[in-house]
């Protein structure tokens, strides 16, 4: 059964009644926002500060040696919930500047129609690979344009200026007899 | 102050330039077609720029820019924005214009251009001027109302045509708050002509020169009921034009677009179009019997034209509205007749009475003459007060009802 449950209202003032004044504040609150200067953002010419943290588009980084930091492990493909990551792996000639390394990816691509941008495959890089960076914006015409090859990730990425250098004192190590 | 200086007189000698290349016969109508000419093209792009302050000032009121990307046509130049009305403007033309099968396909065209049609024929004795009045007629005001009431059955003919229920809906709601608003119009209205005793528009603009003083101008709205009457015409003009916080016909949430729910392409633009020029011949009626019409509201400023000021006063009005419109929620339907109806009626008719004590007190003078304005202005708190006691008495404290 409903129950009338009377709300607790103060007795109106005369001011108030008569209703004038209310209709006044209202039209001085509207003259305010109207001298106020604007809070809008022009879009195209005017962007945003991104704070730190962000989440944009994954990318791939390079190293400040320019070699490229993924391993192809593939933690991020297996890890990544719409499944938006495809990576091929390939091996590195042992004759090649990095060849101590692992190996590479052979293609990695991102969909980005499907990406969410949780940044799950950021978390799971051993290599700090892959990183969500600033860029918020991706458009395309087809649905080919939308996915991210491995040439096209590196250019969105660039190079990270982290000094781990972690393969090159692996190397170091294995030279001096001291792998572990 | 100079009646006949080269620029008040200037629209008229250009006019009467232009005759005069014709037959005598031909002169005279072409003369009214010049004037009417000049009011469809200067009212027209009034319209096209009201679009746009309008869009610009609620935009502001929310802290946006507004529409500011659109400036002169292939080039990067902006201007503010002020290409968006002939933007716009080309968008409404070469939109497809939708009837549906069902709807009546004369009055659907029709009632556009009715609309319009009945929203221009009100500006013809709106004295912009002192010498600028497009028709100069002995009733004048009760021309204005006659013409501007007509307007209804054009929105009732858009909404019937339609054949849609949000259409009718909505054209029945118009319909009950443009004739619930008239009466308050005309009401406050009357003290004016009483006062005046003329229905001429140009001769109520006379009755309002001169300067109490030197320096509070004559005009209506400076006298307890001209106060209380233009509060009265601005509210029940408000309603009239559709304009929030009584845009019901329209109301988006429950009736769709209202009676412009069937209707796309260039009609829809010519609805819009009335839908100003009605706001813009009202406000140039409140300014006529209210404001002083063209007159110069300081003797010394009188050196500038009437038009000008005219004009100046119109803008202010028009920005009132936008302010109003950026400001007030929308009423309810039974709210909005019941302030009509038990409300503003009933002050308008005491408001009569006060114009008639008005008339009667004008030869008081001395101290005498200070108590006629407290009793005037006496005369109208009172009844605003108790009526306004009396509308809201049982609505409050609210109680909220929930199921269980």
């Amino acid at each position: 059964m409903a129950t009338g449950t009377p709300l607790e209202r103060k007795p109106l003032t005369f001011a108030e009644r008569t209703y004038v004044p209310q209709i006044l504040s209202g039209l001085k609150t509207t003259w305010q926002h109207l001298v106020r200067p604007k809070e809008t953002l022009e879009y195209p010419e005017q962007r945003p500060a991104i704070p730190p943290g962000y989440r944009g588009v994954p990318t791939l980084v390079k190293d400040p040696h320019g070699r490229e930091k993924c391993v192809s492990c593939q933690l991020c493909e297996f890890v990544c919930p719409p499944k938006a990551i495809r990576i091929t792996p390939g091996e590195i000639a042992p004759d090649a500047p990095t060849g101590h390394v692992e190996k590479a990816p052979k293609e990695f691509e991102i969909d980005m129609l499907r990406c969410i941008y949780c940044g799950m495959c950021q978390e799971v890089c051993p290599e700090e690979a892959i990183f969500l960076q600033n860029q918020f914006s991706m458009t395309g015409y087809t649905r080919e344009e939308m996915v991210n090859n491995k040439a096209r990730l590196y250019e969105l990425g660039g190079t990270l200026p982290d000094d781990h250098f972690k393969w090159d004192k692996k190397l170091e190590a294995e030279k001096h007899g001291n792998a572990h | 102050m100079n009646a006949d200086s080269i620029l008040e007189r200037g629209p008229l000698l250009v006019r009467d330039w232009l005759v005069s290349f014709l037959p005598e016969p031909a002169r005279w109508l072409a003369g009214s077609l010049l004037a009417i000419t000049a009011v469809i093209v200067a009212f027209a792009s009034l319209f096209a720029l009201l679009t746009l302050i309008e869009r610009k000032v609620l935009a502001r009121v929310q802290n946006r820019p507004g529409p500011n990307r659109v400036g002169i046509p292939l080039t990067k130049i902006r201007l503010f924005g002020l290409g968006q009305p002939l933007a716009d403007g080309i968008k409404m033309l070469t939109k497809e214009d939708i009837v549906p099968r069902s709807a009546d396909r004369v009055l659907h065209f029709l009632a556009p251009v009715a609309l319009l049609a009945f929203a221009i024929l009100t500006f013809a004795v709106i004295p912009f001027g002192r010498h600028l009045v497009p028709v100069e007629l002995e009733a004048g005001v009760l021309y204005f109302f006659a013409a501007g009431a007509a307007t209804e059955l054009a929105v009732f003919m858009a909404g019937w045509a339609s054949r849609n229920k949000y259409s009718l809906l909505a054209a029945m709601r118009a319909l009950a708050q443009l004739i619930s608003y008239e009466l308050p119009l005309l009401l406050s209205v009357v003290p004016v002509v009483m006062l005046a005793g003329t229905l001429s528009t140009t001769g109520i603009v006379e009755r309002q020169g001169g300067w109490t003083f030197g320096l509070l101008p004559q005009w209506h709205v400076f006298t307890p009921w001209g106060a209380a009457g233009f509060a009265i015409f601005f509210v029940a003009a408000l309603a009239e034009s559709n304009r929030s916080p009584f845009d019901l016909p329209e109301a988006e949430s429950e009736l769709i677009a209202g009676h412009l729910t069937e209707y796309s392409g260039f009609k829809y633009a010519l609805f819009f179009m009335a839908e100003y020029f009605g706001m813009c011949a009202l406000c140039g009626m409140g300014v006529t019997l209210f404001l002083g019409g063209w007159q110069a509201p300081l003797s010394f400023l009188a050196f500038i034209p009437s038009y000008i000021w005219f004009g100046a006063k119109l803008m202010t009005l028009l920005l009132a509205f936008m302010w109003v419109r950026a400001t007030l929620p929308r009423l309810r339907i039974d709210q909005l007749t019941r302030l009509a109806w038990k409300f503003l009626v009933p002050l308008a008719l005491v408001n009569l009475g006060v114009a008639a004590f008005w008339s009667l007190s004008a030869d008081w003078t001395g101290a005498v003459r200070l108590t006629r304005w407290l009793i005037a202005a006496m005369l109208l708190a009172g009844p605003f007060v108790l009526l306004g006691r009396k509308l809201t008495a049982g609505l409050a404290p609210r109680i909220y009802r929930y199921a269980t």
